[in-house]
């Protein structure tokens, strides 16, 4: 892929991120269905590092990336962006586990995306070519988005949040199920977020991944925060048993019994 | 059997000879219809659209009314039309019963419904798969809308074609509101039900059979849509 092609464009500006950073999350807490899934968090999301965050199924690492983007409000608790209490529009981009990809072309849906962001037509077309270039879809550009394959479906929901030019760029594990090539396409490209300003959080089950990717891990259990360590730290010397356990492969019943995160 | 073989002839050279008062039926049937649901889909599509997406009171009560008026039997229509349109009536200064104009008002209240209706059921559909991305992406209202729209294109067209094919079909209300008068409101269906009546088998058999043709076009046209949306993997 030529250099050139990889820049996510001219102008991918950080100036919004005075007004964005730190984010600040205290006593964050989501209940459904009579049970608390996420529960009292509180942390700091700070610009650069790359953050992985593990724990087990249903420890609640979706609903918490759901939480941080705004899209479900919480039971308790305040989150504040740079002093804001909500985002601005575009510093917060989401990949969901499961990509929804609208039913258009691969192109049009870049360039759906361009369009709710503002970006005026004239300037999209360059944009979209950048955007395929970016993911490696040159080729795919004129297929239908919905007959591509996994691997493919994930990259373009990559490159259609970074479309965004977010401030913290939100990852829920984007390459489960994905072929060694296919997830050394996506870590290629959170590299290159990061590389370009953008802070990037992943939910991973992949231990290498997180190896490779990620600065520090956001370790959850039963809904909480149960450590925020360095990756390597938290791959040799996890500080709490519940990570000890996770990392290798034991499963730990969670002291709060109410909660079996499965 | 006799009658029947000379009244199919007569019909195929009604056809064949592109008799004028023959097309000019024909061409009356598909000015009100199409035009009908031009109107229809002018109405319904947004219609649906709102009930779909937007929050707003009496929203559940205009959803059952729009659900209720899609099986309202043409007749109970073509009534209300017509004490609507009648001297007496509210709107009777405005001299309409038995013109197209009130054939095209029958079939248009016949079809939104139809419209509405279907629209309301694809894009709530669709916009609860989209409704997590659209937000994500900060998407406004109007964008949102839009959005579901193209992207219901497929089953918005399907819904449109299943309007058209119910309006070219329907005969009770365009004969109460239009009177089947011969050079003015003389359509494809009441033709065949009046001339059915009055024993003269050709005309109506002739018309039965542009009709048979334009059922089968319009249910071709629905197999290439849903094809083509397969294919794309947009159904
Ligand atoms: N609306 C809801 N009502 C009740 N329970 C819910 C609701 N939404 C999610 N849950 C439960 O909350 C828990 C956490 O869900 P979440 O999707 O955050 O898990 P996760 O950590 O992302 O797991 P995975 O690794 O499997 O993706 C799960 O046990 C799930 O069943
Ligand atoms: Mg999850």
């Amino acid at each position: 892929m030529p250099e050139a092609a990889l820049a996510l464009a001219p102008s991918v500006a950080l100036t919004g991120d005075d007004r964005f950073w730190p984010v600040e999350i205290n006593g964050l807490t989501y209940a459904a269905g009579g049970k608390v899934l996420v529960d009292g968090l509180n942390f700091r999301i700070v610009q650069g590092p790359v953050t992985a965050i593990m724990g087990p199924n249903g420890a609640g690492k979706s609903i918490t990336l759901r939480l941080i983007a705004g899209l479900i409000a919480p039971s308790a608790g305040t989150m504040s962006y740079g002093g804001a209490s909500m985002p601005g529009a575009n510093q917060i981009a989401v990949v969901f586990q499961r990509p929804v990809l609208l039913r258009r072309s691969v192109a049009a849906n870049l360039d759906h995306a361009l369009k709710t962001y503002g970006v005026d037509r004239d300037q999209r077309r360059d944009r979209v070519k950048a955007l395929l270039a970016l993911g490696q879809l040159e080729d795919l550009a004129r297929q239908p988005a919905r007959v591509l394959s996994g691997g493919e479906q994930q990259r373009l929901a990559l490159v259609r949040a970074l479309a965004a030019e977010p401030c913290l760029l939100l990852l829920d594990e984007p390459t489960a199920s994905l072929d060694p090539q296919a997830t050394a396409a996506i870590e290629g490209l959170i590299a290159r977020a990061k590389a370009d300003g953008i802070k990037v959080m992943l939910i991973t089950h992949d231990r290498g991944q997180a190896q490779r990717v990620a600065d520090d891990v956001l370790f959850m259990h039963a809904g909480r925060i149960v450590e925020q360590t360095p990756t390597d730290r938290f791959f040799d010397r996890p500080q709490s048993p519940e990570a000890a356990a996770y990392n290798d492969g034991r499963l730990l019943l969670p002291s709060n019994a109410s909660n079996s995160g499965s | 059997m006799q009658d029947f073989s000379a009244a199919f002839i007569a019909a195929f050279t009604l056809i064949a000879t592109a008799d004028p008062d023959f097309l000019e039926i024909i061409g009356l049937s598909l000015r009100v219809t199409l035009t009908a649901v031009l109107i229809a889909c002018l109405i319904g599509l947004p219609l649906g659209a709102a009930l779909a997406v937007f929050r707003f009171p009496g929203r559940l009560a205009l959803t059952i009314l729009v659900n209720a008026l899609m099986g309202l039997p043409p007749v109970v229509v073509g009534l209300t039309v017509y004490m609507l349109l009648s001297r007496a009536g509210p709107l009777g200064v405005l001299e309409l019963l038995y013109t197209p104009t009130a054939m095209i008002i029958a079939q248009t209240i016949l079809v939104a419904p139809i419209i509405a209706a279907l629209t309301r059921q694809v894009v709530a559909d669709l916009n609860a798969e989209y409704d997590e991305l659209l937000r994500a992406m900060g998407s406004s209202r109007a964008g949102r809308v839009a959005t579901l729209i193209w992207d219901a294109r497929y089953s918005l067209l399907t819904a449109a074609l299943a309007g058209l094919g119910r309006a070219f079909a329907e005969v009770g209300a365009v004969l109460i509101v239009g009177g089947n008068i011969n050079h003015v409101t003389r359509v494809m269906t009441t033709a065949i039900a009046l001339e059915t009546a009055r024993g003269e088998l050709a005309l109506a058999l002739g018309l039965g059979l542009v009709l048979i043709l334009i059922a089968i076009l319009i249910n071709s046209a629905l197999m290439g849509l849903r094809a083509s949306a397969e294919r794309m993997a947009y159904a």
